[in-house]
């Protein structure tokens, strides 16, 4: 019964979210006020009746009710309740469910949380969110319904794929997928202005703290999917260039490219036309990311069975959000003209440089995700590209985002002069030449680069910070009360910079990384990393739903036991599958991580591995998301004019 | 600019984004009709014979060389494996299986030495009628031997049918093989 209520207000949902659609982009047309007043009450019923069906399949994945064919395939009456919750959306179904239900939450958000904005732009927002869901919702309906019943029920469920058995995939699909249907917002508000014709700083000031909020859900979201494969998959690595992660990351890379632009268009209603294309281009590009992956058309690694007519379908649907968008901006392309006017070295042509270095990053990463099956169409060879390719295009164009991003934000508006800024960075400089110099010296090249451009945007960003509060020129109680006057946009930015050269940091510190693969019995041990690393024991244990073998193994530094690590090889009975669960331990600063691969003769095969910096990748972007949601609680945002503050200094902001 | 010239300009997103439609739409059209599998590992063999090659025996085999694979009497498998790889020893018992049932196949053992090889041998069991050891690997880059264990189709005028990349399993010998042989023999 239960099933068969969520099927229902899934079909109720596509009616309302039709109807929000036209209605919001018809009403303002119509000069009535009731039509206006319409499109939030619909979004907000939109939002109830996804949210009702939701749950519905929750429930059945909780109560294991097996005649539902979603919960059949993919649940078992063995899997624990935590893993029976999140293997709702651990599936092709399930998940274009709850890919639904994000867009429609960000639709109930705009209603509640767009109070300021123009009745009639908000309602055309609202029916914009409301055509793109009500497609997507069909979608769900016709040919990938998670309701499918089966009969006779199967007596127990085959079972969820181990490897999704963690709690990380219990956040990580939620918070990337709110990412990047967070960007439909900034769509639909680019669409909405489009179609009035209107685009001026307000409209950037409306938009940018959407298309932050899901910019900082995205990097969350993409950190806690590396995180994932990092310690589940048991290789080490973590980012393999496959073509999810790829779809991953070109949103985030336009939609970083459109924050920033968004700033200009705040500030000096320039760049607008670029700005829209970014929004239509960030949203194009999480949608072809999250569908034409399930198509098949990409070769990864991430597979859902999906089959071809649901790819044609969707490729329907991107056609008309997508190709209905271009086109509008098109014929809209009259009057996007921009206004401000500025010297060639100001804050504007930095951000400028930052849009063209992101934009040829997406487009390199694009073109190699891409390349593979569209060369077999139009040249008929056959090939796969793969890291050595997005290794050798892509790290060449941060090197000049690294440089660009520590002087960038010293840069003023309109007119700048390049050399009094350059020396007011000597610090961050001098730290970077010298990290350059050391590492050079005693380790490697690549990793000095990578190390040394980290610690210039560190220490750019921390002396922007030390400049503004007045570090060590007034007393350090004073300075750190400064700290909470300055605009959290402010404090945001700079944490979002400190985060990217914390990322940096950590990524050029793997490649200083050292591993090895062994066999030992127990009692043997070997060197590795200058720690001697000696396996004392394997033997059985139990698990909720798996059996597990377990290898103890010491790692010691002169003679000294610093940790006992506990790698296990797990048996899944259910689905004869054998995972192995990785050992990590870190300090902050390096992990020790051991794979416990095979078991042959009473010897263990052990991936030893020693990853200096790697927390750090991850740490990175925390502190980038964090930036983000520290700039979002803005004064300015949520009060919702531009303001002009006097410092105690006296400095203005 | 004017706004013709403009509106031109600006709809370069758009002639970009209905190219790529259209060439999804073909791709998807193509994978409907079995045309095109992303997820198949290509081989340059397909459609031609082996590349020139002489390689010397090992365990008791005697090697071989390309032109005794120009006409075989019927079709055959050549299987490239090695004592080392994990996944030649679950294939072993296939092939067994597939030369119980009266298939030839010949094997070349991807950089492997010969000590360790007869082991495996003998520790596995020999499907094998002929042997040929491809020391240095040369041999493999030629064919485009992607990883061991790899199995090539060769009918009866020498040309490769088929390339499968991993161990054989009954669903692979069934739907692939299986369909071949009948073809060609």
């Amino acid at each position: 019964m239960i099933p068969e209520l969520g099927h229902f207000c899934l079909a109720m949902a596509v009616a309302i979210a039709c109807a929000q659609g036209v209605v919001g982009i018809a009403g303002p047309t119509l000069r009535d006020p009731r039509a206006l007043a319409a499109a939030p009450l619909l979004t907000l019923m939109h939002f109830s009746a996804i949210l009702l069906s939701f749950l519905a399949l929750v429930w059945a994945g909780v109560v294991s009710d097996f005649t539902v064919e979603n919960i059949a395939d993919f649940s078992s009456a063995q899997t624990p309740l935590l893993y029976r919750i999140t293997g709702v959306w651990g599936n092709h179904d399930g998940s274009i469910l709850l890919w639904c239900l994000i867009l429609s939450l960000c639709g109930a958000a705009v209603a509640l949380g767009g109070r300021r904005l123009p009745a009639s732009l908000r309602s055309r927002v609202l029916g914009v969110l409301g055509l793109v869901s009500c497609g997507f919702l069909l979608f769900t309906l016709a040919v990938s319904d998670p309701f499918t019943r089966i009969w006779p029920p199967p007596l127990d469920g085959a079972g969820m794929n181990p490897i999704l058995q963690d709690p990380g995939l219990a956040f990580h699909p939620p918070v990337l997928y709110t990412g990047y249907v967070g960007f439909s917002v900034a769509f639909a508000f680019a669409i909405a202005a489009l179609i009035e014709g209107r685009i001026d700083a307000a409209w950037g000031r409306w938009v940018r703290p959407w298309a932050l909020l899901s910019w900082c859900f995205l990097t969350a979201g993409i950190t806690l999917g590396s995180w994932w494969s990092y310690y589940t998959l048991g290789w080490g690595g973590f980012w393999f260039w496959d073509p999810v992660e790829n779809a991953a990351l070109l949103p985030w890379l336009t939609g970083t490219a459109l924050l920033h632009c968004a700033i200009v268009v705040e500030k000096r209603e320039s760049l607008k036309a670029w700005t829209v294309l970014l929004a239509i281009a960030t949203f194009s590009l999480s949608l072809s990311g999250t569908f034409l992956v399930r198509s098949g058309i990409l070769n990864s690694v991430h597979s859902f069975a999906a089959a071809p007519d649901q790819g044609l379908f969707i490729l329907v649907l991107l056609a008309l959000t997508i190709g209905g968008s271009l086109l509008l901006f098109a014929m809209r392309a009259p009057v996007l003209a921009a206004t401000g006017i500025y010297a060639p070295i100001s804050r504007e042509s930095a951000l400028i440089l930052n849009n063209i270095f992101l934009c040829a990053i997406a487009a390199v990463v694009f073109t190699g995700t891409l390349y593979p099956p569209f060369a077999d169409l139009l040249f008929g060879i056959q090939l796969s590209v793969g890291a050595p390719f997005f290794n050798q295009t892509v790290l060449p164009l941060t090197g000049p985002i690294i440089l660009a991003m520590g002087v960038g934000p010293l840069l003023r508006w309109k007119r700048a002069d390049l050399l009094p800024v350059l020396q007011r960075l000597w610090l961050a400089g001098a730290v970077a030449v010298l990290v350059f110099i050391i590492l050079t010296a005693t380790k490697h090249v690549i990793a000095a680069l990578g190390l040394a451009g980290g610690a210039w945007v560190v220490f750019s960003a921390l002396t922007d910070l030390a400049e503004r509060i007045r570090l060590f020129r007034v007393p350090l109680s004073q300075a750190f009360g400064r700290l909470f006057t300055l605009p959290r946009a402010f404090i945001g930015a700079a944490l979002g910079h400190i985060g990217f050269g914390v990322s940096v940091i950590g990524i050029a510190a793997m490649t200083l990384a050292v591993q090895k693969v062994i066999v030992l019995k127990p009692g043997q041990s070997t060197t590795l990393g200058g720690y001697s690393w000696t396996l004392k024991d394997i033997h059985d244990a139990p698990g909720p739903n798996y059996s597990q073998r377990v290898a103890d193994v010491a790692v010691s530094d002169n003679g000294h036991v610093f940790m006992t690590l506990h790698p296990s090889r797990r048996f899944f009975t259910a689905q004869h599958v054998i995972t192995s669960d990785a050992a990590i331990r870190t300090n902050g600063f390096q992990d020790i991580y051991i794979d416990f691969a095979d078991e042959e003769d009473g010897g263990a095969e052990l991936r030893l591995n020693r990853h200096p910096g790697a927390p750090e990748i991850w740490f990175g972007g925390l502190i980038m998301a964090l930036g983000g949601f520290c700039s979002l609680s803005d004064r300015r945002l949520r009060v919702g004019a531009p303001f002009r503050k006097r410092l105690p200094g006296g400095a203005t902001v | 600019m004017s706004p013709m010239r403009r509106r031109l300009l600006f709809g370069v997103p758009l002639a970009v984004a209905v190219a790529g439609g259209a060439g999804f739409y073909t791709i998807l059209r193509r994978m409907k009709n079995d045309q095109y599998d992303p997820h198949a590992l290509p081989s340059p063999l397909i459609g031609k014979r082996p590349p020139v090659f002489t390689l010397p025996g090992a365990a008791g085999g005697s090697g071989f060389s390309n032109t005794d694979l120009l006409a075989p009497p019927k079709p055959m498998l050549v299987n490239w494996f090695a004592s080392w790889c994990a996944p030649c020893q679950e294939e072993a018992a296939m092939l067994q299986k597939l030369a119980g049932s009266g298939i030839t196949i010949w094997g070349i053992a991807y950089e492997d030495q010969p000590a360790d090889l007869t082991a495996y041998l003998q520790k596995y069991g020999n499907p094998y009628t002929r042997i040929a050891t491809d020391q240095s690997g040369l041999t493999a880059i030629n064919w485009g031997v992607y990883g061991v264990p790899e199995t090539y189709f060769i009918d009866k005028t020498g040309i490769v049918r088929l390339r499968y990349a991993g161990a054989l399993t009954d669903e692979v010998v069934k739907t692939q093989l299986m369909p071949l042989f009948e073809q060609y023999s």
